[in-house]
């Protein structure tokens, strides 16, 4: 029935058109391996005027209810994902990008052309704040703390062979105590790896959007407590990075993973109007 | 130590799908298209896939590693 129907415009982005973006994007392929294309807007008379980085995508599989469903499918929205994000990297090797969130679709190149005129000063204003700019990712995990019991089979008292006097419950209450401590001096360390960050961010980092910790499987028995975003100056970036794998260094009992250099997904929106995340303050 | 190893599985030749998710789907310009999921709508989309990741990923674990199950007791 719908096979019919006319492609959607899907837009990864908004970058300025040049030529040698023109090119670059040539030999690109998006969603689906389709061409991918710049579409710009006939009254911005500008020499790099801006431009929505687009693609056609079916329509069966992007309308409405058909995006919703596969919202719930993870290999469908992995591989999205990542054509999105490929397609956003290459604008980003080549100059300033503005990611757009996933699944911006609109119903042809007339409609998407449209609407990039009527936000062209908002893309433009964050286009400048992002400009020569990169994001990192910064994530503090905690450790799974050790299991309470003694392995399966271990008696009691080999926790501690030079007392054998030791009554099992005795033992227990002792394991549990140095257990309690190892935690305490793990939070602790986090804590302070938090408060070193804080400081580094401070010091090289113009904006920060805290994400929700990740959760489930995918981190692992590890605990998530921390995962920042930080938008840094490109002429700090190396400071930056040297500094945080320093404070991963000085905190051996917690793990500090650095990711990126990420296009400016997080602060792709001005602060206030900023959805999810919580961003911090945005030093001037 | 051996839960560390059992959840070293994503050696990075990709970025990780979770770290990706988190911008894509809570970062980046947010504008009206024509076909719009709300922001409440993705935030329920999030959390069930949360849920799905976690689904998957024990699945894979127990179906191919019998070893990798460092904390069932």
């Amino acid at each position: 029935m719908s096979t019919g129907r006319e492609p959607l415009t899907y837009v990864y982005a908004v970058a300025r058109r040049t030529d040698r973006l023109a090119v670059l994007l040539a030999g690109l392929r998006g969603i689906d391996r389709a061409p991918v294309t710049l579409l710009t807007e006939a009254s911005d008379s500008s020499p790099a005027p801006l431009a929505f980085v687009t693609s056609h995508v079916p329509h069966e599989a992007f309308n409405e209810s058909a995006l919703r469903a596969h919202f719930e499918d993870l290999e469908w929205l992995e591989s999205v994902a990542r054509a999105h994000h490929e397609v956003v990297q290459a604008v980003a090797a080549e100059q300033t990008v503005l990611p757009l969130r996933m699944a911006t679709v609109y119903q042809d190149d007339d409609r998407a052309r449209q609407a990039l005129g009527e936000q062209r000063s908002t893309f433009a204003r964050r286009m400048a704040a992002v400009d020569a700019h990169t994001e990192y990712g910064v994530k503090i995990y905690l450790p799974p703390p050790a299991p309470a019991e003694p392995p399966a089979g271990a008696p009691a008292a080999e926790a501690d062979p030079a007392a054998p006097t030791a009554s099992p419950g005795k033992a227990y209450l002792q394991r549990r105590r140095v257990q309690h401590r190892a935690r305490e001096r793990t939070y602790e360390q986090a804590q302070r790896a938090a408060a070193t960050l804080d400081a580094i961010a401070a010091r090289y980092a113009v904006g920060r959007v805290r994400h929700a910790p990740q959760s489930g499987a995918l981190t692992g028995p590890q605990e998530n407590v921390l995962n920042d975003a930080y938008l840094v100056p490109d002429e700090e970036a190396r400071d930056f990075r040297a500094a945080v794998a320093q404070a991963a260094g000085d905190f051996p009992e917690i793990r500090i993973e650095i990711t990126g250099p990420w296009a400016p997904y997080s602060f792709a929106m001005p602060p206030a109007e900023s959805s999810a995340p919580t961003e911090g303050e945005r030093a001037p | 130590m051996s839960l560390t190893d059992y959840d070293e599985p994503l050696p990075g030749r990709q970025v990780a799908l979770v770290d990706l998710l988190d911008r894509l789907l809570s970062g980046g310009v947010v504008i009206a298209g024509d076909i719009v999921l709300s922001i409440a709508d993705i935030d329920l989309v999030r959390i069930s896939l949360r849920a799905l990741i976690v689904s998957v990923r024990s699945e894979t674990a127990s179906g191919t590693a019998q070893d990798g199950a460092g904390h069932d007791r």
